[in-house]
């Protein structure tokens, strides 16, 4: 889906995304780490369960929810990857969990 | 945590950077609340990090953003990354999230400098995987260096999606046209702009230039485009649109829109500033003074959020306001005050002459104002489609808000950021009566998401100050 112009530093961070190790670039948020793991989709849609990846990258869409370290409808555009970060699609409504 | 400061801002792009350096240079305590991670805002998204080739690629401009963040970075203004404001009160006191944790500030004025978003672009299609805004595909260029990967179109209209589509071009990207929506009726209600436009004849030169550049790379440019489709799926294969009548269909991996800019104006919403439409461009800004003062008494607005000037005026602006609260809490007098500000006044007028022709150049098309087709869905959040919100307003829903009892449109997590400019003119164009008339949703905080953990840790906060 994107590709990246130049290769993540050596000291890039590792993250997973469902289950996929990425490696990706210091700083970068996890919306476009994603979008370079030709994802397909990264939510559904709580009402119709459509597709999504992330639409305005600034914020404001709310397309790019996500399930970031356990928790769910995280904007992943706002969120800038961390080492280790284990990152998810959110399926439909966020699920309650004890 | 309850800081109290002079002079608090509300984002980090070039008004919210350059009105805490003058505010800074003028004595007044200042505090920058900003959600991105780093200085810029938008349009200099990502000058602290980008690579050197990449910023070559995005061009003079973009690189100017670079002495405006190292002078910010250079003043005493406490600078807070990654902190979403989500209330503010007409008092001044400022609610946040940062790391997790609930916060809340106090300024004696607040500065609003939330800048601009792309306008919502509903066409058929809009929601499928592939289609992003075309602004969307140079933030990631802009912070991570990054390119789509398959054949690209660029489709609507404005300097922005000219730039864009240069951008991507000179960063190799496979672009296959672009799109544009002006026609050549448009040319001829720009043309009487053109001798006042003159004044910012360096505008008109780089807006020559990124079509030169275009068609140099033999990209070719469509214009008077319309009835504009994403076409697929699971996911965008084609882009369909009509031209001189016929239809047309491009294959493409990824569809940019873009159609021109509007003020965020959640935050001067949600604190009841009085709002305008501004009719050429079709869209809400609050009403505000020659110094960015809005209707409420601590609030002024800076930048692209009080209209579309562009990020060299924004900073303008935002060096104005800052004058105005120096003078305002007695740092300067009001000699002093307009003394400074008549060169800055001089420069922004020669900003803004351009605006008249771009304004008339690149009218958001009707096709995007109010979506003719039903099915097209207008709330992305809910997924409310045109027909469904005329279907609402035939049963009686009377204007934004009540629609929202009727269908939930607008009631999504995006809190009717993406669709509240079409719900308005969708209303207005069913019911017979002006945008102004049928008004604009009720934003309440909180503005952005807050999880109870925030809340919480900004209780336990409270307790411990008491």
């Amino acid at each position: 889906m994107f590709r990246r112009l130049h290769d993540p530093e050596p000291e890039a961070v590792t993250i997973n995304f469902e289950g996929e190790i990425l490696k990706v670039g210091v700083g970068e948020t996890v919306a476009a780490a994603v979008l370079t793991a030709n994802p397909g989709h990264s939510r559904t849609t709580p009402v119709t369960g459509a597709p999504r990846l992330p639409f305005c990258m600034m914020g404001a869409c709310f397309d790019c929810l996500m399930e970031i370290d356990g928790i769910p409808n995280r904007q992943a555009c706002m969120e800038i990857v961390q080492d280790g970060m284990k990152v998810r699609r959110q399926e439909g409504k966020r699920q309650l969990s004890a | 945590m309850n800081d109290t400061v002079d002079f608090l801002i509300i984002g980090g792009g070039p008004a919210g950077l350059a009105a805490a350096v003058e505010a800074d240079g003028l004595g007044l305590s200042t505090l920058v609340l900003d959600e991105q991670p780093a200085p810029g805002g938008q349009i200099y998204r990502g000058i602290e990090s980008v690579h050197p080739e990449t910023r070559s690629v995005l061009g003079d401009d973009y690189g100017q953003g670079a002495a405006l963040a190292g002078a910010f970075r250079a003043s005493k203004a406490d600078y807070r990354p990654g902190a979403a404001v989500w209330r503010v009160d007409e008092d001044g006191s400022v609610a946040y999230s940062q790391d997790g944790k609930g916060a809340t500030a106090t300024g004696t004025r607040i500065l609003v400098a939330t800048g601009a978003m792309e306008r919502p672009t509903p066409i058929p299609g809009w929601t499928l995987p592939g289609v992003m805004t075309a602004g969307g595909a140079q933030v990631l260029l802009k912070s991570s260096g990054m390119v789509p990967s398959g054949p690209v179109v660029v489709a609507g209209c404005g300097p922005l999606a000219l730039l864009i589509t240069q951008q991507l071009i000179r960063a190799g990207a496979d672009v296959v046209a672009l799109l544009e929506t002006t026609k050549f009726g448009d040319y001829l209600s720009a043309a009487p702009h053109l001798l006042t436009a003159l004044r910012a004849r360096d505008y008109l030169r780089k807006g020559r230039q990124l079509r030169r550049d275009i068609r140099a790379a033999g990209v070719p440019i469509h214009s008077g485009v319309d009835a504009l489709a994403a076409v697929g799926e699971d996911k965008v294969r084609a882009v369909s649109f009509k031209r001189n009548g016929a239809r047309s269909e491009i294959a493409v991996d990824t569809l940019l829109l873009h159609f021109g800019v509007a003020p965020n104006t959640q935050i001067t919403r949600q604190v009841f500033c009085d709002h305008e439409w501004y009719e050429p461009q079709r869209y809400w800004r609050p009403v505000r003074d020659a110094w960015g003062a809005t209707s409420q008494a601590a609030i002024a607005v800076a930048g692209d959020g009080g209209g579309i000037d562009g990020a060299v005026a924004a900073a303008l602006t935002g060096r104005l306001a800052a004058l105005d609260a120096a003078h305002r809490q007695g740092k300067i007098d009001q000699a002093e005050r307009d003394r400074r500000a008549a060169p800055l006044r001089d420069e922004f007028a020669t900003h803004q002459a351009i605006r008249p022709l771009l304004d008339a150049l690149f009218p958001p098309p009707p096709q995007i104002c109010a979506p003719p087709d039903d099915t097209t869905i207008v709330c992305r959040c809910e997924e409310i489609s045109a027909g469904d919100i005329k279907e609402a307003v035939a049963l009686g829903a009377m204007g934004p808000n009540q629609l929202k009892a009727f269908t939930r449109c607008g009631m999504g997590p995006c809190q009717g950021r993406m669709c509240g400019l079409t719900v308005s003119e969708l209303i207005a164009k069913a019911r017979g009566e002006t945008v102004e008339e049928t008004g604009y949703y009720r934003i309440r905080p909180p503005i952005k998401p807050v999880t109870l953990g925030e809340l919480a840790a900004m209780a336990a906060m409270a307790a411990m100050a008491d």
